[in-house]
């Protein structure tokens, strides 16, 4: 049986030949995600922007424009409208109303009323109430939960690396994650809780293919002590370049089946991770692992400490024997 | 590194007999997992509400409040402190709650250093160890005295009432006959509420949001109405807000409060729904003597702050009951005999988050689910065939297993799966194989490098390690951030990560290795398709 390869072997393809077209299309990409996150803003879903939102569900797609009519009659402030995964599920927005519980209540109890007038085969699936107060604190920790994810994540990789890779995991998780906020500040997909929770993924796996690059960096700087710094860098990445395909294709097609048979409610969240993953994958290809070539990572960089290491290893056994 | 002695194989094995168990049960419906035989374990995973339809409702008391409730108290307890004072009553003036504090002024400037200790003697120790007192007690000027609520007094104040309101919500809930509802406490001020496979939240929620403090006071019947409409009331009396929009001007003393009820249930009186009501002991005595004396005065029953009814006494009631009629429809009436049973909150909570979800939204979501785990996995399993041949049949058994694991894990632990939570397992699935890949390519090298078969399989073993390690370490990194940080289904989410993380090193390194191991021992192959 012939197996099916992806990456022919020996494959020598001259990544670092491109890296400084690389970074600087890395460090533009992120600057325009910024700067659109910035401008346009994200589309908060209401965990984040706080307010009221229903779900709904007809029997047969719906015209949003007349849908937003019939809500804004409610009188409870200007409705956003949105299609939630199919044509025929909306998500409504509104603001929260003034005032105490029952206020909330019969904004709910009108709204669906008008829809339900007019629309009598109507479902309504889901409602959900952010206060201010909460929405403002899921911001702040989801924001926190991001920020200690990356700086956890690259002094873990500066403590088993060298700190020239702390540094270019860093550099990588932020690309991934500005990049990935950039999508959504761009598509105006909702942005919410699940978003978070698809971005710390993403922080977690887009990380995978740059610890596994890293890895064969480092076995061989040891390896070719004289090789030149970018043909080591170049060999390890086309070394692991199999690997890297395969892997991502198969969190692609895992999560290209949750895109499109997952349902309505989890797609913002698998269309964030699948195209995290592809970002993640480029990103430890073209920029963490040149990265370390300007960080100025050479052989000498592990034999350093590795050196000292041994040192301490021998002084340890000298004064064992001493105290014997 | 390719040899397995026996008692290793039969762990492994064992631990895979033991997960398909206890995971077993998941795969049944509810009565038939109910029915399986004693040894056989019978629980089942938790879903999260957003799976099986329910309602998440997180209410906040304001710290403002337990504050003005503790001032309150502390009024009463200094006023009764000066009364009783030993060596007789101390004079006093203008008593008043202003700045979060109770101050008088001494009327004999002798009496100050009496009246100082008096109220020193009325505070008393927060917790058991630490020397700090509820109140403290400051002197605003020679003959002012101020007594003050202590940050320690106050939150220890704020923990029995939130204990309280906890206790009272489990009763109300109770009540609605809803099964396992989640009742917590969260942080200092604030109490999560998680009813599953509820229809009618509205009802729900009719009964969490009232305090249901309910009062028997007498109606003010000197106050000049004008006045009234404006807010304004005689000393000693207070405007209450009526249910059509009125006002009514009542005795700011309570004749009695609903603390004392002991019992509450609908009814009819000449075909219209009522509340009746019984006192205890003590409650019923008070009751008796204020309506006996009393009589021909009509009073108000006030519930939160607003007037149900106000009607003449118009003879003593003695038995410790009563009725209270009003505009109650069948349904009004059982909730507010609901409320007068399970006792008023301690505090005013307000909702401040709510997620309700239908059911029929939850089931489609398990189906969506279901329909793409089981997809992706054919998929990756697919995939790692054609790339892998035997090895790839190798990482497909540890897929396989994997899944199995999570789900025992989980069920074992309790872990409630919730939707991101079924997104996290086919991630899972296809990162589960990573570790397979680093080691299939590693070995893949390594032939190609000429290296023997055998020692091509265990170098490919030894060197993925490092890599898997690491990479693996990085993923529960960014979990746990996420198990610490989210909330609800985001927790749920991270606990199939972690688990799955640590599940898969397993199987794809371990059970996989060991499937190399018997199939090399067994072929004695010379060469490898790779």
């Amino acid at each position: 049986m012939r197996l099916l390869k992806l990456v022919p072997d020996d494959t020598n393809i001259p990544f670092l030949k491109w890296r400084n077209v690389a970074i600087w299309f890395s460090i533009a990409l992120i600057a325009a995600s910024i700067a659109l996150v910035a401008i346009r803003g994200l589309n908060f879903g209401v965990d984040f922007a706080g307010g009221l939102m229903i779900e709904a569900r007809f029997d047969k797609p719906v015209e949003l424009d007349d849908l937003r009519a019939t809500v804004n009659e409610a009188g409870a402030g200007d409705g956003n409208l949105q299609t939630f995964g199919d044509p025929r599920t909306v998500a409504i927005r509104l603001p929260l109303p003034e005032g105490d519980d029952a206020a909330v209540q019969a904004v709910v109890k009108q709204v669906q009323g008008k829809i339900e007038a007019s629309n009598p085969d109507v479902e309504f699936r889901r409602v959900e109430t952010v206060s201010g107060k909460v929405s403002n604190e899921l911001i702040r920790d989801g924001a926190l939960a991001m920020l200690l994810a990356m700086i956890g994540i690259s002094i873990y990789i500066w403590f088993r690396f060298e700190w020239q890779f702390g540094v270019g995991a860093l550099f990588a998780l932020v690309h991934d994650v500005a990049l990935t906020m950039g999508f959504f500040a761009l598509t105006q997909l909702e942005f919410d809780l699940n978003t978070v929770a698809a971005l710390l993924t993403i922080i977690g796996y887009s990380l995978n293919d740059t610890v596994v690059v890293y890895d064969r960096i480092r076995e061989n700087l040891r390896k070719y002590r004289k090789m030149d710094m970018a043909e080591i860098l170049n060999l390890s990445i086309n070394e692991t370049l199999s690997r890297t395909i395969v892997t991502s294709l198969s969190m692609i097609i895992a999560l290209g089946t949750l895109v499109l048979l997952g349902g309505s409610v989890l797609f913002g969240f698998s269309v964030a991770m699948l195209l995290g993953i592809v970002i993640g994958t480029f990103s430890s290809i073209f920029v963490s692992a040149p990265l370390l070539l300007w960080l100025g990572v050479t052989p000498d960089s592990f034999i350093a400490s590795e050196a000292s290491a041994e040192d301490r290893l021998k002084a340890k056994k000298a004064t064992e024997r001493g105290q014997v | 590194m390719l040899d397995f002695p026996p008692w290793k194989i039969w762990g492994i094995a064992l631990t895979m007999l033991l997960a398909a168990i206890v995971a077993a049960p998941n795969f049944l419906s509810e009565q038939q997992a109910a029915s399986l035989p004693s040894p056989i374990p019978s629980r089942q995973l938790n879903l999260g509400l957003d799976l099986r339809g329910g309602s998440h409702i997180l209410l906040e008391a304001d710290p403002a409040d337990v504050r003005k409730m503790r001032l309150e108290v502390l009024e009463e307890v200094v006023r009764q402190g000066l009364r009783d004072a030993s060596g007789g009553a101390i004079p006093y003036m203008d008593l008043s709650v202003a700045n979060g504090a109770v101050s008088f002024t001494v009327r004999n400037a002798g009496d100050v250093d009496r009246a100082v200790e008096t109220m020193r003697g009325l505070s008393q120790p927060v917790g058991q160890l630490s020397a700090q007192r509820d109140i403290e007690v400051n002197l605003a000027d020679s003959t002012r005295v101020s007594v003050r609520p202590s940050a320690a007094g106050i939150t220890q104040e704020t923990d029995r009432a939130m204990a309280q309101a906890v206790e009272v919500i489990r009763r109300r809930i109770d009540e609605l006959g809803t099964r396992e509802p989640t009742i917590i406490r969260q942080g200092q001020t604030r109490i999560v509420v998680q009813v599953p496979g509820l229809q009618e939240p509205e009802q729900l929620k009719a009964l969490l949001g009232k305090t249901a403090k309910l009062e028997f006071k007498l109606v003010d019947t000197e106050a000049d109405p004008a006045e009234a409409a404006q807010g304004r009331a005689p000393a000693g009396s207070q405007v209450v807000p009526n249910a059509d929009g009125g006002v009514l001007v009542v005795k700011r003393r309570a004749l009695i409060t609903g603390d004392q009820l002991v019992d509450s249930q609908p009814s009819f009186q000449e075909g219209m729904p009522v509340v009746s009501f019984r006192f205890d002991g003590v409650g019923g005595k008070r009751f008796a003597k204020a309506t006996q004396e009393n009589v021909g005065k009509p009073f108000a029953i006030i519930l939160d702050n607003q007037v149900i009814s106000a009607p003449r006494i118009n003879e003593p009631i003695l038995g410790g009951s009563g009725i209270i009629s009003g505009n109650f429809t069948t349904e009004s009436a059982n909730q507010l005999a609901i409320l007068l049973r399970s006792g008023k909150l301690p505090v005013e909570l307000k909702v401040i988050e709510e997620r309700t979800v239908g059911p029929d939204l939850g089931a489609d979501s398990i189906r969506a689910g279901a329909i793409a785990s089981v997809l992706a996995t054919v998929l990756v399993a697919l995939f790692m065939l054609v790339t892998y041949g035997r090895f790839g049949i190798y990482s497909v058994v540890a897929l396989l297993l994997n899944g199995l694991l999570i789900f025992a894990v989980m069920t074992l632990i309790g872990a409630t799966l919730t939707l991101p939570g079924i997104a996290g397992f086919v991630l899972t699935i296809g990162a589960a194989v990573d570790a397979n890949v680093l080691i299939n390519e590693r070995i893949r090298e390594e032939l190609r490098r000429g290296k023997a078969l055998v020692q091509s399989i265990e170098l490919g073993y030894k060197e993925a390690s490092r890599a898997i390690f690491d990479a693996n370490v990085t993923n529960v990194i960014a979990a746990v951030m996420m198990f610490w940080f989210g909330s609800g289904p985001i927790k749920g989410f991270a606990v199939v990560l972690i688990i799955g993380i640590i599940t898969s090193v397993f199987t794809a390194v371990t059970v996989t290795r060991l499937l190399v191991s018997l199939w090399l021992r067994r072929a004695r192959p010379q060469q490898l398709v790779l």
